[in-house]
């Protein structure tokens, strides 16, 4: 789930990386006026918390599989939108500098995945309208299943589109579309029930702990519906703009993308494995209709595309694989020396 | 990978940091820029490109020998999380099935260049992440931030996240060793079992934070987290980053390795 730098093209991972940077100052400003200084450790210890809290695994019902806790839903539940975003972003750099769980670049994008989407918009809107003050085990079940299916599906849905969009992957969209979403609903589905199990237990034992946190959580926690909306825009245009420029500098960025989710041609795809039968699923339950994937109406534009393929010709290519192999030579050779040396120093 | 080795992994990486080589002496914000700078020329390469990206490797390279860091464990940290881009990358060969060239009558599809593509790309900024954390320690990297103009919240989260993950992990080794010991053909594993647990982890945790506050509150704190190791950028620093800008554009922007293959091959044959 977590999104890799080797995927991503530098426009979407700076754009990216913008978004989620503005995202976490605006939460870090308002944090610094609204709450007092014993939400800081708080917030700390409770990222470690959910570190700690992932490497215990539990049996999913059924199947026999393993599963763990994601954290997002549940940090935002515990400590409002701003605290929990910025506890998750810390979390993701964490993983991606000691476990290399995606990687630097792409940290802007996991925490635009993991942590926008529930702290700022699950939560806001879905999660605190519905269940608001109540403390009926039963809602907060409901609640916290869909709320968190929600999140993932949205996250899961940035992950193809993030991929799609720097053009580095060949998948077409809708067989993406079809390996991502349905694995994160399960997901989903497994990982609101225990955030609504840990939410009850905790509630059931020392109910004053979460109704505190709740106290001392900055009164502006609701957000308006209209500065989302605005900021969403404004992401939106700052995007297409940076990727239209990107586009008509390199053309297989953007263009390449779009070829293939309006026309990925059948043609090239192979008749045997997994492929045909998510084609047939795509087929038969028409998931964005507008996008035709009918091999009548994409032969045209294959045949046109194929040719623009960087012509490499079999002379420069050769030379290629010459130098590489004396470049690496080169570098082996260079650290061997260093250590050579170093060796005789001791 | 199992609980135990994941936490034994970390304080590797931690004690990896604490040697004193050139590399680590460097000004942790020297190295920061550096890494990025590394990493966004990585990525900016276009998709079919795999030549290229042979000279770039010099950087993992010479920061492990000159670091000292281990290559095994490095490489074995890349390997456990490739699951996810080898599983995305090998459709490119099965979708993108157009002929690039024919090497000895072969023909060999664009597409498999580029997944070979994605994978060094892959290696090299997995690679430079774990190196830059393994050269410069964790608190390196987050006041280097900090004095890069990360706001002092964020950092202050860092740090606390960081000191408090060893204890909340062992806490939590010493939760699944008393779970595992009572819990036969894994009954008790399930999702109740886990949730009282991991409620019980969670109410601790409150109550930790609490008192951590308190002895921080008698020790002066005011919600910033000052450093004692005063780090300043040298003449050291200002040559490395001139360098590795200047090979980093060299490597590039200017097609090194097919010359290099093109000279060679011009005396040979």
């Amino acid at each position: 789930m977590h999104m890799a730098d080797a995927l991503l093209s530098p426009a979407v991972g700076t754009t990216l990386w913008a978004g989620s940077a503005a995202v976490a100052g605006y939460a870090s400003k308002k944090l610094k006026r609204d709450i007092d200084d014993r939400m800081i450790p708080l917030m700390g210890v409770l990222g470690a918390f959910i570190f700690a809290a992932q490497m215990i695994n539990f049996t999913i019902p059924g199947t026999g599989s393993s599963g763990h806790l994601g954290g997002g839903m549940i940090l935002a539940i515990i400590l409002g939108p701003h605290a929990a975003f910025l506890v998750m972003a810390s979390i993701l750099t964490v993983q991606s500098l000691f476990f290399a769980d995606g990687g630097l670049l792409a940290l802007g994008c996991n925490i635009w995945n993991l942590g926008f989407y529930p702290c700022y918009f699950i939560y806001p809107f879905i999660y605190k309208p519905w269940v608001g003050d109540s403390k009926s085990p039963g809602r907060i079940l409901l609640a916290s299943v869909v709320c968190v299916v929600l999140a993932l599906q949205l996250g899961a849905f940035s992950v193809v589109l993030q991929t799609l969009l720097s053009g580095k992957s060949e998948l077409p969209f809708g067989t993406f579309v079809l390996l991502m979403q349905p694995i994160h609903l399960a997901i989903g589905c497994v990982e609101g029930v225990v955030t609504a199990a840990i939410i009850n237990y905790v509630r059931s034992v020392r109910p004053e702990i979460l109704e505190s946190m709740a106290a001392s959580r900055p009164l502006g926690a609701a957000l308006s519906l209209k500065k989302i909306m605005v900021t969403l825009v404004a992401l939106v245009v700052l995007t297409g703009g940076v990727l239209s420029w990107f586009a008509s500098t390199h053309p297989d960025g953007l263009e390449w993308a779009i070829e293939k989710v309006t026309g990925q041609s059948e043609l090239s795809e192979p008749e045997q494995g997994i492929v045909p039968t998510l084609k047939g699923i795509q087929e038969w339950t028409a998931f964005l209709p507008d996008y035709s994937f009918k091999p009548g109406d994409v032969e045209p534009q294959k045949e046109a595309a194929s040719p623009t393929w960087p012509g490499i010709e079999a002379g420069t290519s050769v030379s290629g694989i010459i130098g590489a192999a004396i470049v690496l030579g080169m570098i082996i050779l260079i650290a061997m020396g260093i250590r050579c040396i170093r060796r005789r120093d001791t | 990978m199992t609980f135990d080795e994941k936490y034994f992994d970390l304080g590797r990486m931690d004690r990896l940091s604490y040697q004193e080589t050139w590399v680590h002496r460097l000004d942790p914000r020297t190295k920061v820029i550096a890494t990025m700078l590394f990493l966004i020329t990585v990525i900016s390469f276009p998709k079919y490109e795999v030549v290229a990206l042979a000279p770039f490797f010099l950087f993992p390279v010479l920061v492990m020998t000159i670091g000292e860091i281990p290559v095994r464990f490095i490489m074995k940290k890349v390997l456990v999380v490739s699951p996810f881009v080898i599983f995305i990358g090998i459709f490119n060969p099965l979708l993108d099935t157009g002929t690039a060239i024919i090497i000895s009558g072969i023909p060999i599809s664009a597409g498999w260049f580029s997944f070979l593509s994605i994978l060094l790309k892959f290696f090299l900024t997995i690679s430079a992440a774990l190196l830059l954390i393994a050269t410069t320690s964790f608190p390196g990297v987050c006041h280097a931030l900090r004095r890069l103009g990360v706001p002092s919240l964020i950092i202050s989260q860092l740090f606390f996240l960081y000191r408090y993950l060893f204890v909340l992990m062992e806490e939590a080794m010493r939760i699944i060793r008393a779970r595992d010991m009572r819990a036969f053909d894994r009954r008790g594993t399930d999702i109740k079992v886990f949730a009282r647990l991991v409620g019980t982890l969670f109410l601790r945790t409150v109550d930790r934070a609490e008192r951590i506050y308190y002895a921080m509150l008698a020790r002066g704190f005011q919600g910033d987290i000052p450093t004692l190791k005063k780090s300043h950028m040298t003449a050291t620093d200002f040559a490395f980053l001139a360098t590795t800008i200047a090979l980093i554009c060299v490597f590039r922007f200017f097609p090194f390795t097919e010359e290099i293959g093109r000279t060679v091959q011009g005396l040979f044959i």
